[in-house]
């Protein structure tokens, strides 16, 4: 389990994240929602531990990630995966050489075993004959479900997402949400992931948390979500005319 | 403030850089990787500039010396300690902090705008002990063989000059190289080329690693390395000199 208690964080003056406190369950696909600006990619980086939070603490399975020495954070984050919004390939590598990269930097496999398990991980997010490639010579798509086989090689039990549809058409979006479910419930991990998309939302949102101007604003969960009568989120919920009928249809 | 702010922070760069390669056979691949790029890869140019420079040195130096009371042997001892005090070292660091400077301080700064530093950092990777710890030791160590080369090739295209101007003859250039030759002075030279190479890894490392913003700041910052690069190197050089020397 990840506890995140009380965290704030500011830059200079504006006040980014203002207490928020939050749980987030093994084998659950929790979803951070909000609009720009809301803090929910500060919040993740403060997970992550990209930015040190001002106040708060955040424990993963009960261990302390704020008060641990940069060492040992470093060992945690071996256990972590994170698939970036730019997909963040090493875009003078080959796809092979990024997704063996954590297998050469902690693991002894020898050169076989560590070809066999990227071929595994590559054909876990149904991808084939693009090892040699380089990440600019592949699609958006195809980066995005790299930089997913990338962050699941080392079997990591805490699996972050920024934005994983952003850039992508609805039908690829809907593949790469349903890739990130299947992944979350077979590696039992505790996966994040920071979105404004609602169709995403709807797709595997297990839990919600909305945020608004850096609070924590709502919680619930993808069925929930349509029955709320929150105005902040029934403001960014159905900001779009398709959602504006989906409720109209739902409450019928 | 900001310039001692930043003094600070680069400081506290190094710490993170010194400490000890996570894995030493990735370590050894990235070193002996970064000897190519840095090193090998600028063997081409420090050859081309040494030749010719060497040659204007022994020209001018051949021109200037038109009274007949001084031997002409001077002209390869002038030109010999010219090259190997201060072209070779200096110069020829100056030059590598243009074509090395810009490229680490970019490849390291477009790294951090596409977020491939965090991607490194929330894998576990010490980001600065990766990339810069082998750009150091590649630096450090290799650097004093591009100098010795660059002295050699100098005072060989001194020599070269000779021939195509007429100034002084093959055997007063080759009497004036062996005057009064102190290995004491090649020592102060790759001392200073190993303290420069330093400043030429570290300090555009620095720009690279800590740039906020895009592919503009990414150019702003490799602009701000080798102008900061080259001023450190030329003060480094006026307190070196009086220490080793003075």
């Amino acid at each position: 389990m990840i506890e995140v208690a009380n965290l704030y964080k500011s830059f200079d003056d504006q006040e980014v994240l203002k207490g928020i406190s939050a749980t987030f369950e093994k084998g659950d696909t929790s979803m951070i929602i909000g609009a720009s600006g809301s803090g929910k990619t500060v919040l993740l980086k403060c997970l992550l531990g990209l930015i040190r939070q001002d106040e708060g603490e955040i424990s993963f399975d009960g261990r302390p990630y704020t008060k641990m020495s940069t060492q040992d954070k470093r060992e945690l984050r071996k256990e972590m995966g994170m698939v970036f919004q730019s997909g963040a390939l090493f875009d003078s590598e080959s796809i092979e050489d990024n997704i063996m990269f954590p297998l050469k930097m902690f693991t002894d496999q020898s050169k076989e075993e560590m070809l066999e398990r990227v071929n595994f991980v590559l054909n876990r997010v149904h991808l084939e004959n693009i090892n040699k490639k380089y990440p600019a010579e592949i699609s958006g798509g195809m980066q995005k479900r790299v930089s997913i086989a990338r962050a699941i090689v080392m079997n990591p039990k805490y699996l972050f997402c920024d934005e994983p549809n952003s850039g992508l058409d609805p039908q690829t979006a809907i593949v790469i949400d349903n890739l990130i479910q299947e992944i979350t419930d077979e590696y039992q991990m505790i996966t994040i992931i920071n979105s404004h998309d609602m169709n995403s939302v709807m797709e595997i949102g297990e839990k919600i948390i909305f945020l608004k101007n850096g609070l924590k604003a709502w919680e619930g969960n993808k069925n929930t979500i349509f029955k709320t009568d929150n105005k902040a989120v029934t403001d960014f919920v159905y900001s779009s005319d398709l959602f504006k009928k989906v409720r109209e249809i739902y409450n019928k | 403030m900001n310039y001692l702010q930043n003094v600070g922070k680069y400081f506290l760069m190094l710490g993170q850089v010194f400490k000890r390669p996570q894995k030493n056979s990735i370590f050894w691949e990235c070193l002996f990787k970064e000897i190519e790029e840095l090193g090998v890869k600028s063997m081409g140019i420090v050859v081309f500039i040494s030749f010719f420079v060497g040659g204007v040195v022994a020209i001018q130096t051949g021109l200037n010396v038109d009274n007949p009371l001084i031997p002409k042997y001077l002209i390869g001892f002038a030109t010999k300690r010219s090259i190997i005090l201060e072209f070779a070292p200096t110069f020829m660091c100056v030059i590598l902090a243009g074509k090395v400077g810009s490229y680490i301080s970019s490849s390291i700064g477009t790294m951090r705008v596409t977020e491939q530093i965090d991607a490194l950092e929330v894998m576990g990777v010490n980001a600065l002990n990766y990339l810069v710890l082998p750009k150091i030791i590649a630096s450090v160590f290799f650097y004093p063989f591009i100098v010795l080369l660059a002295m050699v090739v100098g005072i060989y295209g001194g020599w070269v000059s000779g021939f195509a101007t007429g100034l002084f003859t093959s055997d007063d250039y080759i009497i004036g190289i062996r005057e009064d030759f102190k290995p004491s002075l090649i020592r102060y030279s790759l001392i200073k080329t190993m303290v420069f190479a330093f400043v030429i890894a570290t300090v555009p490392s620095f720009y690279g690693y800590y740039v906020k913003g895009g592919s503009l700041e990414v150019g702003k910052a490799s602009t701000l390395a080798v102008v900061w690069t080259i001023v450190v190197i030329i003060l480094l050089n006026y307190f070196l000199t009086q220490m080793l020397l003075g």
